[in-house]
């Protein structure tokens, strides 16, 4: 068989929705699209703890403190799922690590905001997680079987981390004038970095045509964030708190609601590392990892060191 | 008001409180993602435990006491944790062999206290033991392996022992509360642990080639409200929500 015909034959296979799993013959460009797709995505669950990390040592009440740790510590998990997604495409966990901590790899621009106040926690439950809920549904219905597999255990977790983000800015809100000032305040801050985590506008993304054909996404940017802001529109008004959008109105003939402007330099600049933390994020996983180093070199002495001990008794 | 039993369930609250409040400084820097997970799910663990004892301490004091009145309104001199639980977490092999000595201290601890005539607090070390159990043999099989490691994590887990030693004493004292509820048989005696403790380190030790330290001289006072400096910084930071905006629901 030539090349276009094992081609054709992966797109009928994609068309008539059979999943790929990792021994099937695959596109080279396919497997790198996935690669770079779930390994930044398994950077931003990673990355992604550190600005909710940095409100644990200071939850308000020993309830929210142990929400907070078991939702990081779920995030942590998200980020092992996913590697080992990487990993059945042959990108062993320490190369794709390895990306992250050189900056070659991109995760999420979104954990590049910093967390000023409590409310920072419940504003990225809602909005954060909301919108990686809206992606990640979607992947659960990806056309590689390891990854929609792995999106199928992540999604029912990440819809508790909102309904929790939620019931924290639902508690502010009913709370003192200033919680709900701290309340107004994160979602006026995350609002418009929590619309840009769609990605550009599908008139300049790059990626979505080709993706959408390989049924790795089956939406594009724009429509997902369309689905999102209709979602908070509405939960927005249950909280008696406004989104920061003066444009934000119900359109009858759309069905939909329409929305301003994202400030496009603002996300290009993020992504280009000029972010508020890019720097102390990457600094924050680089030095987790050195300082682990001597840990992992002992773990994997003392390992080797048993082994060799079993097998000089089996002799 | 000095109440024995309250004073006693504050202490076994205020020693677990802190050390999840320590190793959750760990959650997002572990050394490596699993262990990140087992650490932060160890602080879970015993986050659980301090909310356990400081519900019931809340329902000896009454009035508008509860759990986070309790964890997060009192100041410094008011906490009966054990020295040890506060110190910093220092590298891995530190972190890892407070953990062991604690838990260790603790396995052997609410394994007497759920047999307690006091109902409630037998029932929660009843239900923590098996996490507690969990967490020893979690921390006994790193310190092996570090022990045992490299040079260098050998050298890093001889550094730790030096460091907490001093700490070690303090458990196995009786405080002036433990002691009056000794009679009744609802706290512990917690000297009458240590020949236990000293075994299980002496075994484990042995595996992981350290050593018991000798003639180390005892750092004590935290059972009674006498604190490292650190304490102070941990608390600064855990209360700051509550201080600054009090009286609000959360
Ligand atoms: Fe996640
Ligand atoms: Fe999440």
């Amino acid at each position: 068989m030539q090349l276009q015909d094992f081609e054709k034959l992966f797109q009928q296979k994609i068309d008539t929705e059979i999943k790929v799993e990792p021994k099937d013959w695959m596109p080279d460009a396919y497997r790198k699209t996935l690669v770079r797709q779930i390994s930044q995505h398994a950077h931003s669950e990673i990355v992604g703890m550190l600005p909710e990390g940095n409100w644990i040592s200071r939850a308000p009440s020993l309830k929210r403190k142990a929400i907070l740790i078991a939702k990081v510590q779920d995030e942590a998990g998200h980020g092992l799922y996913l590697y080992s997604a990487c990993e059945t495409l042959g990108t062993s966990r320490e190369e794709t690590i390895n990306d992250l901590n050189s900056g070659k790899a991109k995760y999420s621009s979104i954990f590049n905001y910093p967390t000023l106040t409590w409310a920072d926690m419940g504003a990225i439950g809602w909005l954060v997680d909301g919108a990686a809920i809206l992606n990640q549904v979607m992947l659960c219905r990806t056309s590689y079987g390891p990854y929609a597999r792995a999106m199928v255990r992540i999604c029912k977790e990440e819809s508790f981390h909102q309904r929790q983000g939620f019931d924290i800015l639902l508690t502010l809100c009913k709370g003192t004038d200033a919680q709900k000032a701290m309340c107004q305040d994160a979602i006026n801050r995350w609002w418009w970095p929590s619309l840009m985590m769609f990605g550009p506008k599908d008139s300049e993304s790059t990626n979505t045509d080709q993706s959408m054909k390989w049924k790795i996404k089956r939406k594009t940017n724009d429509e997902l964030r369309q689905q999102f802001v209709d979602m908070c529109a509405e939960q927005v008004k249950i909280l008696n708190m406004t989104l920061p959008d003066e444009h934000l109105k119900w359109n009858a003939q759309t069905q939909h609601y329409d929305f301003g402007e994202i400030d496009w330099s603002e996300f290009w600049n993020v992504v280009k590392g000029n972010g508020p933390c890019n720097k102390e994020r990457l600094e924050a996983r680089r030095k987790a990892h050195e300082d682990g180093a001597w840990v992992r070199e002992a773990a994997a002495a003392y390992a080797e060191k048993k082994t060799s001990k079993q097998q000089s008794q089996a002799a | 008001m000095n109440d024995p039993l309250i004073d006693y369930t504050l202490h076994l609250a205020d020693n677990t409180l802190i050390l999840a409040q320590r190793n959750s400084e760990w959650c997002a820097h572990g050394p490596v993602l699993e262990q990140d997970i087992a650490i932060t799910n160890i602080s879970l663990d015993i986050l659980g435990q301090a909310r356990n004892f400081y519900q019931y301490a809340a329902i000896l004091l009454g009035d508008d006491a509860t759990e986070d009145t309790l964890a997060f309104l009192r100041d410094n001199r008011e906490f009966k944790n054990c020295l040890l639980v506060e110190q910093e977490n220092g590298d891995w092999g530190k972190t890892i062999l407070r953990q062991f000595i604690f838990s260790n201290y603790q396995y052997l601890l609410y394994e007497k206290l759920q047999h307690s005539k006091d109902e409630q607090l037998a029932a929660v070390a009843a239900k923590a033991l098996k996490e507690v159990t969990y967490h020893l043999q979690w921390s006994s099989e790193w310190v092996i392996r570090l022990g045992d490691g490299t040079d260098e994590s050998h050298q890093r887990m001889m550094n730790a022992i030096e460091e907490l030693w001093p700490y070690v004493d303090e458990l196995f004292i009786n405080a002036d509360y433990e002691n009056e509820l000794l009679a009744d048989n609802i706290a512990v005696d917690v000297p009458s642990l240590k020949n236990k403790w000293i075994e299980k380190i002496t075994s484990i030790f042995d595996e992981a080639t350290l050593q018991i330290p000798q003639n180390v001289f005892a750092k004590t006072g935290g059972k009674q409200g006498v604190h490292t400096e650190k304490l102070g910084y941990i608390l600064a930071e855990m209360q700051f929500m509550q201080r600054a905006y009090p009286n609000s629901v959360w």
